[in-house]
């Protein structure tokens, strides 16, 4: 495990030059196997527990989410559907939701704070508290409306991939409480060859359909899912089959804003050159006299 | 203040306040909102008080902005209508580059080009506010879908690109053309600038008699 420890930054939120990216470090995953899970929240009461989190006692509204959505204090939250199939059987599909840790990430991609959000070498992309200026931008390049804003401190929030444990050799919190092996976390290689093996196990017992969730969209995830049914990821809790960082994230942090920026610069240096080359626009003696003249009613 | 001799009163004190008012506002607007529009201007945060002061002031001095310029909008909209005159100044745009004002149509209280900085400031501030509010987290976020927020946020950063390029042209129109801050600055004009500039307001101010 000391291997998959990065105390290097490769990417740094509102930063334009180069991160230091010379040495090459192990890039790591957590697979969530969504066919072997109970649904039984161990993982949520770890990640609370680890990350010292208190999560207020909600009410019961009819279904078994619990919290009902992800918040500033639960990072991780068991999502649960009942999907009823075409031939009549029904599935109650369990998914547990948190970050993703993006290999290209929308938060860190719309942040205006530098290092308020980092991407860690091995691929963790973690939220830096003390640099979070509370905008809220993260929210809007997040691709599956993942961080949450606290109303203490207004900050953002969301799962660090346990960044702190993986720091020193250990798995997340949620993968070591997990009783059935659901969750497991290594190198995203091992981890891709172990999803394969999986797939290869469920085909066998007829779910021809099961594959790996690592959405190409953004990269490439370091939090990745084996589905039963890959075909449709959006029947587990609107997991998104396509996602992308929004092209309205794209063009409001991408190109226009050089050319905006630019064009401001431009536009003072145009006056400039205007002043220097035609000069001021003076009032002559012969207006001033023709002015005076009207202004005596002559 | 007494109007010295010669000249004729173009801003009233309450004018002038409202204007000054508005582009202290404005300024500390631009600065605040550049410092969180580009990674380079991040350091412009530092002015007030760093990046959390930065987000908690910057949306309360928009409504100061929004406070301010709609004095200026009720105090000038009406010496803003657009006319035919106005567009046919805008047509011989090189004349008035090259100061040529002899190619020009007399002008009323305004020209064109003042007039569509008025108009312009008037529409991009109007879309500033509106997607100012969506991007208001910590008073409306719960209001707002998240793509609202993302459309919120490319109107916002446009607009403001808008607003600041129109200002330059403002501000280097008033530098270039002589004669034009005192306006602001004491509320007064020469005969001479208003003959060579505004040569129909001019005649209409002297048509109302002696004031």
């Amino acid at each position: 495990m000391a291997t998959m420890q990065s105390l290097d930054i490769k990417r740094y939120s509102a930063t334009t030059t180069t991160s230091p990216s010379v040495r090459e470090a192990v890039e790591v995953a957590k697979l969530i196997d969504v066919s072997r899970c109970i649904g039984c929240k161990a993982c949520q009461a770890a990640c609370l527990e680890w990350n010292d989190l208190r999560e207020e006692v909600g009410i019961n509204v009819g279904y078994y989410d619990n919290p009902h959505d992800l918040t500033e204090n639960s990072w991780t939250l068991m999502r649960f559907s009942e999907v009823e199939e075409p031939d009549g059987h029904l599935e109650w599909l369990i998914r547990k939701d948190g970050c993703m840790h993006c290999e290209d990430p929308g938060c860190l991609k719309a942040c205006p704070a530098p290092g308020a959000i980092v991407q860690y070498g091995n691929g963790i992309v973690d939220f830096v508290s003390e640099n979070c200026i509370g905008c809220g931008y993260c929210v809007k390049g997040c691709p599956f409306n993942i961080p949450r804003i606290s109303q203490k401190d207004h900050k953002a929030y969301k799962c660090t991939l346990c960044s702190d444990r993986v720091a020193v050799g250990q798995a997340p919190a949620c993968a070591k409480a997990c009783p059935t092996q659901a969750i497991s976390f290594g190198t995203k290689e091992d981890m891709i060859h172990w999803a394969e093996a999986r797939i290869a196990d469920l085909k066998e017992r007829g779910y021809e359909n099961a594959g790996l969730y690592d959405p190409p969209g953004v990269g490439g995830t370091h939090v990745m899912y084996v589905l039963k049914h890959a075909d449709r990821p959006e029947i587990y809790s609107d997991l998104p089959k396509d996602p992308k960082i929004s092209g309205l994230v794209e063009a409001w942090k991408g190109w226009p804003k050089t050319i905006g920026l630019a064009g401001i610069g431009l536009a003072a240096l145009a006056g400039f050159l205007h002043y220097v080359t035609a000069g001021p626009n003076e009032v002559e003696d012969e207006d001033e006299e023709k002015g005076q003249r009207a202004l005596r009613g002559e | 203040m007494r109007k010295p001799a010669g000249t004729l009163s173009r801003y009233t004190p309450g004018a002038r306040a409202n204007h000054w008012l508005n582009a202290i506002v404005l300024i500390l607007l631009a600065l605040s909102g550049m410092s969180l529009f580009h990674p380079a201007l991040y350091f412009l945060t530092d002015l007030f008080g760093g990046g959390v002061w930065t987000r908690i002031l910057h949306p309360w001095l928009g409504v100061a902005l929004i406070i301010t310029f709609a004095g200026l909008f009720i105090r000038f909209w009406r010496y803003n209508i657009w006319n035919k005159s106005d567009t046919q100044w805008l047509n011989r745009i090189r004349d008035v580059l090259a100061a040529r004002d002899e190619n020009l149509p007399e002008v009323g209280r305004y020209n064109a080009g003042q007039k569509l900085v008025f108009w312009l400031m008037t529409i991009a501030i109007i879309a500033l506010l509106l997607s100012g509010i969506v991007m208001w987290d910590s008073l409306f976020g719960a209001y707002f879908s998240i793509q609202q927020k993302r459309v919120g946020a490319v109107v916002h950063a446009s607009a403001a690109v808008i607003i600041i390029a129109v200002w330059i042209v403002h501000l280097y129109a008033a530098i270039w053309v002589k004669g034009t801050v005192r306006a602001m600055t004491r509320g007064t004009v020469t005969g001479g600038w208003a003959w060579k500039h505004h040569r129909k307001w001019l005649r209409e101010e002297v048509a109302k008699g002696p004031k």
